[in-house]
């Protein structure tokens, strides 16, 4: 059991979240082992980017309890999020900083000591490829650049857990392909948790796959797994996501 | 952590532009009052000589800049005061700040304490403004200085004010006028208090600031600055905490 507890970076139990009487997520666990990359995948709606805003810390949720490294989130958040790192939907970008200047800003956040941070911010740059965009003010870059600085947000810190909601939306094909490999190789020391639309990014990114639906996780299981069995991930997702029978009958007789 | 926030909005403040014209608008409006008042203290300077005790040139020259102050921070801190929150908002840079492992009081009192960084150099520049009259006369320093503290306190309120403003809404125009609306209300109850001697002149910011610029230090009205400003900043903690709570 303790050799488990160790093992698990991540451990949200039963989260629900309602905003008045609509329920956004109902019941939701999600556990993380170190190395391990998750897909949160769902139609739009689903609760996938509610649940990473509890995961996160940003909103609290109605029931339920999160637990980052063996520290509980409302107990000892300042222990808590330190492990974190959380790239929302809309990068939290400050326009008028240049890059340098932003990642130094959020480093000092983090709490990182000021002899480290030269080190930190280059090798971050680095990795994410911002290394001749340091001294560019960022809204003079292009979204994929600005992308690209809300992922070295994330993980400037080196966090345990990494939570990227969409992070490949709006970018072009090479981009999307250097994100991927970027976000295995994060997978390789930290625990990622990565939403999104596109499937076939779980499938080359992953370790494991969880489905959500109207505010329930519907799928859990290994990739690995799911290769074994020879199940293909659209089925899946369609059979369980899809509202409409008759509709989809239509789409499987296309 | 209070530190690196406070650095953060001074540094943002004085990348734009807005911060420079404010300090610039200002200087301008109170020299002029200052010049306006040395013009009219040479003017009535022989008269001044007969009386016994006659007024100096800290009563009849500083403390109506110092009124005047007063008055020009009431309309431009929420000018200042509308980005700090409402606008995080609206750039979902708010994020940033609440999920790095601080707490949100932290966030708040470094902000206040950015803005008041701001009125330090305010002040100081008006301080720089007084003590030229050293040049050609004495000055009081014992009202220099009650009017420098009332000063200091009364810009504080506004930008308590003004943040918990910024901190309900989105939208940084809003968060302006409302500040400025709520700002011009309590001065006009410094007005009505002038007419009537009731209960009304203990709410008004600028009655309190009057004692300061006459050389008293009232402890009612320290305690009045202190309550407000403590009030205003944490009912915005609250009110951000509250958001996760239940948006």
């Amino acid at each position: 059991m303790s050799e488990q507890t160790i093992a698990l970076t991540l451990s949200a139990q039963n989260l629900c979240r309602n905003y008045g009487d609509h329920v956004a997520v109902h019941n939701v666990s999600i556990q993380l082992k170190r190395g391990e990359v998750l897909g949160l995948l769902g139609p739009n709606g689903a609760g996938k980017t509610t649940t990473m805003r509890m995961l996160t810390g940003n909103l609290a949720p109605s029931a339920g309890s999160i637990r980052i490294c063996g520290f509980d989130l409302f107990d000892n958040p300042y222990n808590a999020k330190s492990h974190l790192g959380y790239l929302p939907e809309t990068p939290p970008l400050y326009q008028d900083m240049t890059v340098n200047e932003y990642l130094h800003l959020v480093a000092r956040l983090h709490r990182i000591e000021s002899r480290a941070i030269p080190t930190a911010l280059e090798e971050t740059k680095q990795r994410c490829g911002l290394n001749d965009r340091g001294s560019h003010l960022i809204h003079t870059l292009s979204k994929g650049f600005q992308q690209r600085v809300g992922i070295a947000q994330a993980i400037i810190h080196s966090p345990d857990i990494i939570i990227l909601d969409e992070p490949t939306v709006g970018l072009d094909p090479n981009q999307i392909r250097e994100i991927r490999l970027l976000i295995r190789e994060l997978g390789a020391t930290s625990s990622v948790i990565l939403s999104t639309h596109i499937l076939s990014e779980v499938d080359s990114v992953c370790d494991r796959v969880q489905i959500m639906h109207q505010g329930c996780m519907v799928f859990d299981e290994a990739l690995a797994d799911l290769r074994l069995k020879g199940i293909n991930l659209e089925t899946i997702f369609t059979q369980l996501t899809f509202q409409n029978r008759g509709n989809m009958d239509r789409v499987e007789a296309a | 952590m209070i530190a690196v926030i406070a650095r953060k909005e001074l540094r943002m403040l004085f990348t734009s532009p807005l911060a420079w014209i404010l300090l610039a608008l200002i200087q301008l409006i109170l020299t002029w009052v200052f010049l306006g008042r040395l013009d009219a203290f040479l003017e009535i300077q022989p008269q001044l000589l007969q009386i016994a005790n006659p007024p100096g040139i800290t009563e009849i020259i500083i403390s109506p800049v110092f009124a005047m102050a007063a008055i020009v921070l009431l309309m431009i801190t929420p000018l200042l005061t509308m980005r700090l929150l409402a606008e995080e908002r609206r750039n979902h840079t708010l994020v940033l700040l609440i999920s790095a492992p601080i707490s949100m009081s932290d966030i708040v009192l470094g902000k206040f304490l950015g803005l008041m960084i701001f009125f330090l150099m305010v002040i100081s520049l008006i301080l720089v403004l007084s003590v030229s009259l050293l040049a050609g006369g004495v000055l009081d320093y014992g009202l220099l200085l009650t009017s420098t503290i009332g000063l200091f306190l009364i810009s504080a309120c506004f930008a308590a004010l003004g943040i918990y403003i910024s901190s309900l809404t989105a939208q940084p125009v809003i968060a302006a006028i409302g500040a400025l609306g709520i700002l011009l209300g309590l001065w006009i109850m410094d007005l009505i208090a002038n007419d009537a001697d009731g209960w009304m002149q203990y709410f008004s910011l600028l009655k309190h600031f009057e004692y300061f610029n006459r050389g008293l230090i009232d402890t009612f009205s320290v305690t009045y600055f202190i309550l407000f400003i403590v009030t205003f900043l944490v009912l915005t903690i609250r009110c951000l905490d509250g958001e996760r709570l239940n948006n």
